[in-house]
């Protein structure tokens, strides 16, 4: 183990990327989030491990950086908050469709548009459901404390690796933001270019060696069939994650009536509302996924068959709610799914959880 | 005497280079692409650098670059083949990277992208093919289409008022510190192409030899949208885009060395 | 036992920074903290405020709707927060920013003249340390020796030398806090 610090959420994921073996990091400063490049200038990692790290000149060159290296089987990452991830979109898109690993971070702050700088969750839909064009899903990994923007930068390339598919660490300003007690990871070396011959030497377009084909990345196919193809083992792969990375955790859950969901900081809020609503007497669990895509359907639909009702609290308009609804749903249960949340950079505070809780999911 | 005795090894003159595959080209008859992708095809085989060559292919008509050369590639979004080689060069500094990029991609939806990637002295080379169109999507105007040029979207001719002005991005390109070479060529002769091959080989050599970026543009003939057979194509290039695009070196010298940039 | 603590004054009043040294002192006395600050537009020359919070268990929310004890630093602050204080809770001030004096009866309330005592010391940077004394003197939620722990986690090492005049300064603050009855 690493040492015990308190740190921001922004600097832990610069830290945490140098010690699991990154090579490259790639990004444009937007606030809330610009400490993650500023912790990895200053720390000069290039001097301690070889990490390469790069200020870009647009969230557009940023992403497409990412696509060039990771093409290579370079373990590389890149970060921002919600208006340079719509920028990114598109090379997401083609990171996806080239079925390439990568690092996403997005610290979401209020939008549309330019919008707020403070913390919000309203790039959920944009998160679970693509963003970019095009049918493929990101794994979506979404921390609630300082100590999960640690561990995720690890699971997220992991995943990324075991998918070749792009992980996004879904995170907020106030996550961002918000100093914790960390303990750090202990570093791996990065990889030498014998392993990544050995692991990626099947897709990694590293120059082509005499005893192989050459290797070309691209999300490219001119032929509908096998494009088809292409799309259905994507499918596959979504299949996958969803049977086997699942990840999700339950809070007081065990004798609850009524289940509170929600993830990244409104999941902290909740926690704490439900402490307040059991003291008055009310059975309140908290479910916070933790993996949004794939997203924890089966445990909702497992509940759905005991419990009273779900209300799910977000930092947005009511997203999240619609994948609790079909998951509900898909369970054949018809018990009520509300919704309650604050938008435009504003957090909710745990009794105005409580209060409607109290309005929309118990008294009604 | 019968071909079998012609067609001898001793007496071979001339022959697909190498490092070309056998797919069938998909170019147009007449089209510059070609050319230049066998020029690259040799110069990877003379430079015995297949092993380390990561090729950037665009959008364009040349996004199936891939198909034909036989490294790896790896194929970009549109105008953004100048961050993909950045990623790739920086996280691999011992590989050669090349990007071979049309006049919409490079001059226009990827101004940004190259312009940034010049200006930091990325270590890559650039194949930079002006055509003066869009090729892929059907003959539209480019931001280098000449004033008066018809194409789909210009069917009075490029207009200054409503168009813009051609951009000569290569002269733009050359300011910047972060270039060492910076040349403008073409294919539409013998001895043009021998000319090119050799710019090519020195881009490709700077390269190697980390000198920053390197920028080959390649004046191309589209006969196809320019709705002329390729030997009127070739005339028309020398007659309206040389006055404008003049072949020659514009910088040689080494990066962030004003000395070294020579007004043409 | 967790300590829900809310720190306000004017950004350059040391509001942060006075926060991070107490949140690694918890962190070296064993506990889990919290740090949320107020960040963005509203830092800039007006308010500054951190939400601290100390606990030997897991800790949820860092959004607080009452706080267990709030550090005012200015009258801003004290419009802002004196009511969000827990019934029962703690209320520490210094005067000198206040124009008006705190009004609850319900909760224990406590005074710092933190920028006389500051200015006496010969440096008016170590301020909030004096603060941060007379408020481990009213919640002693963690003892000196953490604290000097956190100041050498918290402070680069080439102002590690300034750790005794910091010291010294928590030490003056919790000799000299001042109970105040309201009438
Ligand atoms: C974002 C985006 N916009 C538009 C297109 C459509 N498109 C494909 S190729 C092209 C123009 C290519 O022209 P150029 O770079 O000059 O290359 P050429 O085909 O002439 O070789 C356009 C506009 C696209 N693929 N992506």
């Amino acid at each position: 183990m690493g040492e015990l610090k308190l740190m921001k959420g922004n600097e832990v994921i610069a830290e945490a990327a140098i010690r699991c073996g990154c090579d490259g990091y790639f990004g444009y400063p937007i606030t809330p989030q610009s400490e993650v490049m500023e912790t990895l200038m200053a720390r000069e990692p290039w001097n301690e491990t070889g990490m390469v790290v790069l200020q870009a000149e647009s969230e557009v060159a940023s992403i497409n950086m990412v696509y060039g290296a990771a093409a290579t089987g370079k373990k590389v990452m890149t970060s921002s908050s919600s208006p340079g991830i719509s920028l990114m979109a598109e090379g997401i898109s083609y990171i996806a469709g080239a079925e390439l690993p990568c690092v996403i971070v997005n610290v979401q702050r209020g939008g549309p548009g330019l919008g707020t700088i403070q913390p919000s969750q309203a790039d959920y839909f944009q998160s679970v459901k693509g963003g970019g064009h095009g049918d493929y899903h990101l794994i979506v990994l979404a921390p609630a404390s300082v100590q999960e923007m640690n561990d995720f930068v690890d699971l997220g390339f992991q995943l990324a690796f075991k998918y070749r598919n792009p992980s996004m660490i879904l995170a907020d300003g106030a996550i961002g933001q918000m100093m914790e007690k960390v303990q750090l990871s202990d570093f791996k070396p990065r990889m030498t270019a014998e392993e990544i011959d050995a692991k990626y030497g099947s897709w990694a377009t590293n120059g082509k060696k005499p005893n192989r084909e050459r290797n070309i990345a691209t999300s490219l196919e001119m032929d509908s069939a096998k494009m088809e193809a292409n799309n259905k083992r994507f499918q596959e792969k979504y299949a996958k994650m969803q049977a086997e990375d699942v990840l999700y955790e339950t809070i007081r859950c065990d004798d609850a009536e009524y289940i509170l969901v929600a993830f990244g900081v409104s999941s902290r809020i909740c926690q704490k509302a439900v402490d307040i609503a059991r003291e008055k007497g009310m059975k309140v669990g908290l479910l916070r996924p933790i993996t949004l895509f794939p997203f924890p359907k089966q445990i909702i639909g497992e509940m759905a068959k005991r419990v009273k009702g779900f209300m799910t609290v977000e930092m947005n308009a009511g997203q999240m709610i619609e994948d609790v609804q079909l998951s509900v749903g898909c369970a054949g249960c018809a018990v009520p799914v509300k919704y309650f949340g604050r938008m435009g950079g504003i957090i909710p505070t745990p009794s105005e959880v409580v209060q409607a809780l109290e309005q929309k999911l118990i008294g009604g | 005497m019968d071909v079998k005795d012609i067609i001898k090894p001793e007496n071979l003159v001339y022959e697909k280079p190498g490092m070309l595959t056998a797919n069938t080209m998909h170019y147009c008859p007449g089209c510059s692409h070609g050319v230049v992708h066998k020029l690259i095809a040799e110069i990877i085989e003379d430079l015995g650098i297949q092993e380390k060559t990561i090729g950037v292919a665009p959008v364009g008509c040349s996004v199936f670059a891939y198909n034909y050369i036989d490294i790896d590639w790896q194929e970009a979004a549109h105008g953004r083949a100048p961050a993909l080689a950045t990623g790739i060069s920086r996280t691999n500094p011992d590989k050669i990277v090349f990007t071979y990029q049309g006049d919409g991609d490079l001059a226009s939806i990827g101004t940004a992208e190259i312009m940034h990637a010049c200006n930091r002295g990325e270590n890559f080379a650039v194949i930079f093919i002006n055509n003066g169109i869009y090729g892929m999507t059907g003959g539209q105007m480019a931001p280098t289409t000449l004033l008066g040029q018809v194409t789909a979207t210009t069917p009075y001719g490029r207009d200054a008022e409503r168009n813009g002005y051609p951009l000569k991005i290569t002269e733009l390109i050359a300011q910047l510190p972060g270039t060492s070479y910076v040349t403008r060529q073409s294919v539409h002769t013998p001895a043009a192409i021998r000319r090119c091959k050799k710019a090519i080989t020195k881009a490709f050599e700077a390269a190697m030899d980390k000198k920053g970026t390197s920028f080959v543009e390649v004046v191309s003939t589209c006969n196809m949208n320019w709705k002329m057979t390729p030997v009127q194509a070739n005339q028309w290039m020398e007659e309206n885009m040389f006055p404008f695009y003049p072949p020659g070196d514009i910088k040689d010298g080494s990066k962030a060395d004003p000395a070294s940039f020579k007004q043409n | 036992m967790t300590e829900e603590l809310i720190i306000a004054g004017f950004g350059g009043q040391g509001v942060l920074s006075m926060g991070k040294i107490l949140a690694y002192s918890g962190v070296m006395a064993g506990q889990e903290v919290t740090w949320f600050p107020s960040y963005g537009p509203e830092m800039r020359g007006g308010t500054a405020n951190v939400t601290v919070i100390l606990s030997d268990k897991r800790i949820s929310s860092p959004i607080i709707n009452e706080f267990d004890t709030a550090i005012i630093l200015n009258q801003q602050s004290m419009d802002k927060f004196e009511k969000m204080v827990k019934p029962g809770g703690t209320l520490l001030y210094d005067p000198n920013g206040i124009t008006r004096n705190p009004e609850r009866t319900d909760i224990n309330l406590f005074k710092i003249d933190g920028t006389k005592i500051a200015a006496d010391l010969g440096n008016v940077k170590i301020f909030n340390m004096v603060v941060l004394g007379a408020y481990l003197k009213a919640k002693p939620v963690v003892n000196i020796d953490s604290v000097e722990k956190g100041l050498q986690q918290s402070l680069p090492a080439r102002h590690h030398k300034l750790i005794p005049l910091n010291l010294a300064a928590v030490q003056k603050g919790y000799e000299l806090l001042e109970s105040v009855t309201t009438l």
